[in-house]
């Protein structure tokens, strides 16, 4: 099993003493930057380029595994976000230590113990992490079969293990723990690790129950807002009105006299209050709006000019993909326009952390995706170096990308500090989480394609405007609160994630043969509202406008629309994905009541990882226009599967998560403000109205890298469903979320 | 300050607190209770949801001042990690959680259906359930889990 092919290393070769700069631009005289992946935008170096996984990052054997007396510890940089990731690398590491999961403790993200794996994002953890666990453990235990080997006289090929126990000829055992003590874990690991058949795991590819979900539904202490510190107060922040806000008057003694508080921070624009009781600080907050004056603050538009504001807005051009000639034919091209609105993450919990600045050291305890480049940025934005700065991942309520985790944590970093010694607890507010978390940014993307005579795909043009989707944490600045001191912080420039992976323009290369493609993104610089990344960033709207232009194209050419994906898809493994859901779902059968529609899609994620193809049935009604979804199948590729249950469970997350994008969501504003700024300004769907059934065919490839699964459907997902539409009402609805009213009349 | 006696749990509890304090805080803050979850703090969500005598409310806008002589149960009273009760070990056997931050507030409302009608169908889940919101799109799992208990009870019956 060679993990190292699931991931090109020259992508990352050009990443140098943290300047991120494009070896491979398309623009000879651009001095336009790109960041290289979700994940390790910031802070992490390349220092093994040949290595598999995130030992290309963190090539030493003991940055991963840990062997003593006390037991096997592992590490990694990775992070728990309610993906059941944690119990999967448990199930890598423990099947090629060849010890049972329970033998092992495994540590996620902390600053002061585990690797630096940047970002947990971009379907990326089993992808990285997983795969270095994978070749890690099985040279782990390599190297201990060595020793034992050796203090035996017997040649290690003799020795086999169970259970953390080395077994010789003639009865010989010794434990990992004895094998260790000849062993200097501190080792580069090797390109090569001893292969396994994957029909001999144990673990890998079983479905193992999730470590997190007893705690989880026994009230158990199972996330950051459970954390109760000794002498611990209560915090709560008190936000502008809207950026840029300037703060005029605020009676901070007033609140000070309030039952229970403790301080009144201002500092700036900055303000928070501190109180025992949390209760206490919900009344000093109330208090503190009603008190506080301001003026000024950043112009929002109209929802309704958002497009052609974005198209206005200065920008960066970027050539994405300019192969082959184009033959320029209009005739028979299919032209369309795609609009997305604002999405939120819309986490159920708000935001919130600890943060106790203690004996010099901060220690920030925060459902962050990233602890160190977060620790970079509070380091920073309160005047410490790093390694007095200490960030330990505590789960929060899934996020879905950046959310306000980050900022979160920045708050009580900025409240402890003023509070030596005492352990200060933050919890946003849902209005709080909802105004200033980052969105998903508004889009529109315009594809102009057509067929040759002989039903073969030419020329793919297709162009779309975006606001960045990668607002990490790259400096102080981009930690709001940050913005809003006395001696303010101010956000780093803007920089997409280069192709493969991708950032507004990601999965806008179809994996279809094409003749001749020009894809340009325009980065929209100037954002009406921060946006960073969510959940498959662009390749949300791009596979909608992809497959919603491959079905418009079939029908025009009278070909089957799936039909017309299998002629233009040459890698057997996105073709069996496509005939999987085809097979399952009966293709084309439809039925013939008004208003019921059958929708495809297929897309492989960022062309690189997992494959998705997914078929829809809906009803939509004649009258109202609702839609409601009977049925969805689909057909996922995520290379060798870790956990079985785990990625069903992903993937139908993944369908009910995009199908609420697609048929609801949109954040209401107007010029006066952001509306949305709880459950009834922003409607998700409750239980009467998801999916009555889905089914998920996994396809599994032993041995063959792992893919990552996370993200996968949501872009085929939005796209099955906009190509239903069309199928049940004979129209093509352009503008998401899928409303009938959202369209023109 | 008031002294406010709670039954939460079966245990009668006597608190010095705000009366307009909302039982949500009494039981994380005062009672070290996590099962009820802060979500939106304005009954939207569900998140914080608990049984009172045998009603589904939410804990975030029910102040604590109308609670005496009432019982309290949060999803600590259904059993532990390591004795989870039936609905708990129906949500750990179909893995019905993706983050969890909602599911003790599903289990609780669950519960409460549950003790009224013991063996709902699909539709009835749905339509009880839909107060409540979960972000991870777990729906599918939570109604299969309550209606493993719901087969339970018809076979028990």
């Amino acid at each position: 099993m060679t993990q190292a092919s699931a991931h090109n290393p020259s992508r990352r070769a050009f990443l140098r003493g943290g300047a991120l700069l494009m070896a491979f631009t398309l623009m000879p005289a651009a001095r336009r930057a790109w960041a290289d992946t979700e994940v390790d935008t910031l802070g992490t170096v390349v220092l093994a380029p040949d290595l598999p996984g995130s030992l290309r990052t963190n090539p030493y054997l003991d940055a991963w595994i840990r062997i003593g007396h006390d037991g096997i510890t592992v590490y990694t940089g990775k992070v728990e976000l309610g993906t059941g990731v944690k119990t999967a690398l448990l199930q890598i590491a423990a099947e090629r230590l060849e010890v049972a999961p329970t033998a092992i403790t495994l540590l996620t993200a902390d600053t002061a113990l585990t690797p630096n794996e940047g970002y947990t994002a971009g379907s990326h953890s089993i992808f990285d992490s997983g795969t270095a666990l994978f070749n890690a453990a099985a040279q782990v235990r390599e190297l201990l079969m060595d020793s034992a080997g050796r203090s035996w006289g017997v040649a290690a090929a003799l020795l086999t293990t169970a259970e953390g126990v080395i077994h010789g000829p003639s009865g010989l055992r010794m434990t990992y723990a004895d094998a260790v003590r000849n062993v200097d874990l501190h080792l580069y690991a090797k390109s090569e690790s001893p292969s396994m058949p994957p029909a001999t795991f144990k673990l890998i590819g079983h479905s193992l129950q999730r470590l997190d979900i007893p705690a989880k539904v026994s009230g158990g202490p199972a996330f950051v807002q459970d954390i109760r510190l000794p002498g611990m107060l209560h915090a709560r922040v008190i936000r502008p009105p809207r950026p840029g806000s300037t703060l005029q008057a605020f009676d901070a003694g007033s609140i000070k006299a309030l039952p229970g508080v403790v301080e009144v921070m201002r500092d700036g624009n900055y303000l928070a209050v501190v109180a025992r009781d949390e209760w206490q600080a919900i009344k000093a907050m109330r208090s503190g709006y009603e008190s506080a004056r301001w003026s000024g603050g950043q112009v929002i538009p109209e929802a309704r000019d958002i497009h052609t504001l974005l198209e206005h807005l200065p920008s960066r051009r970027y050539p994405i993909s300019h192969e082959g000639t184009p033959q320029a034919v209009t005739d028979g091209a299919y032209q369309a326009r795609v609009t997305k609105q604002y999405l939120m993450h819309g986490s159920i919990g708000p935001s919130c952390a600890v943060a106790w600045f203690k004996d010099g050291t901060l220690t920030v305890w925060t459902h962050t995706q990233g602890v160190y480049p977060l620790r970079a940025g509070i380091a920073e934005m309160v005047r410490l170096p790093p390694e007095r700065v200490r960030c330990i991942h505590a789960e929060g309520s899934g996020c879905y990308g950046h959310n306000g985790a980050d900022d979160a944590a920045a708050d009580a970093a900025l409240i402890a500090m003023r509070m030596p010694g005492t352990p200060v607890r933050v919890q946003w507010m849902r209005e709080q989480e909802n105004l200033w978390e980052p969105y998903s940014s508004a889009m529109i993307s315009e594809v102009r394609a057509n067929l040759d005579a002989r039903g073969r795909l030419q020329d793919w043009n297709y162009e779309l405007w975006t606001t960045p989707h990668n607002e990490r944490i790259v400096n102080a600045g981009r930690l709001l609160p940050a913005r809003l001191l006395a001696r303010p912080f101010t956000s780093a420039p803007s920089i997409p994630i280069a192709q493969p992976e991708g950032d507004g323009d990601r999965n806008a290369v179809p994996l279809y043969t094409l003749a001749s493609t020009r894809i340009d993104m325009n980065f929209v610089t100037e954002m009406p509202f921060r946006t960073s990344a969510m959940r498959s960033l662009g390749a949300h709207i791009n596979i909608f406008a992809i497959e919603a232009c491959m079905d418009e194209l079939a029908n025009k050419a009278g070909i089957d629309p799936v039909a017309l994906r299998l002629n233009h898809l040459a890698d057997p493994r996105a073709r069996a994905v496509v005939e999987r859901v085809r097979d399952a779902i009966g293709w084309p059968h439809k039925r013939n009541e008004p208003g019921a529609g059958i929708g495809f899609a297929f897309a492989r994620y960022k062309n690189i990882m997992g494959y998705c193809a997914l078929a829809v049935r809906l009803q939509v009604h004649p009258q109202t226009g609702e839609i409601q979804i009977d049925q969805v199948v689909t057909a996922v590729d995520v290379g060798q599967i870790v956990n079985p249950d785990g990625l069903r469970n992903q993937v139908e997350g993944g369908i009910l998560q995009s199908a609420s994008w697609t048929l609801y969501e949109k954040v209401a504003y107007d010029a006066g403000g952001i509306r949305s700024y709880d459950w009834s300004g922003y409607p998700i769907p409750r239980f009467s109205q998801v999916p009555k059934k889905v089914d998920v065919h996994l396809l599994d490839q032993p041995g063959q890298p792992f893919l990552g699964a996370a993200e996968i459907v949501q872009g085929p997902m939005a796209a099955a469903i906009g190509n239903a539409v069309a199928n049940a009402t004979g129209r093509r609805w352009l503008n998401l979320p899928l409303t009938r009213s959202g369209q023109p009349a | 300050m008031t002294q406010v006696t709670l039954n939460v749990n079966g245990s009668a509890q006597a608190l010095e607190l705000e009366p307009d304090m909302p039982l949500l805080y009494a039981l994380r803050n005062h009672l070290g209770l996590n099962g009820a979850k802060y979500g939106c703090g304005l009954g939207q969500c569900g998140a914080c949801t608990v049984i009172v005598d045998d009603k589904p409310v939410f804990s975030c806008v029910t102040p604590c001042a109308g609670l005496e002589g009432k019982q309290v149960r949060t999803v600590e009273s259904l059993g532990s990690a390591e004795q989870p009760g039936p609905l708990q070990q129906a949500f750990i056997d179909k893995q019905a959680a993706q983050c969890g931050y909602c599911i003790a507030g599903m289990l609780m409302r669950a519960q409460a259906l549950l003790e009224h009608n013991p063996h709902p169908d699909e539709q009835t889940i749905r339509e009880h359930m839909s107060v409540n919101l979960c972000r991870c799109g777990t729906h599918l799992r939570i109604i299969e889990a309550i209606g493993l208990v719901a087969a339970q009870n018809r076979s028990a019956a």
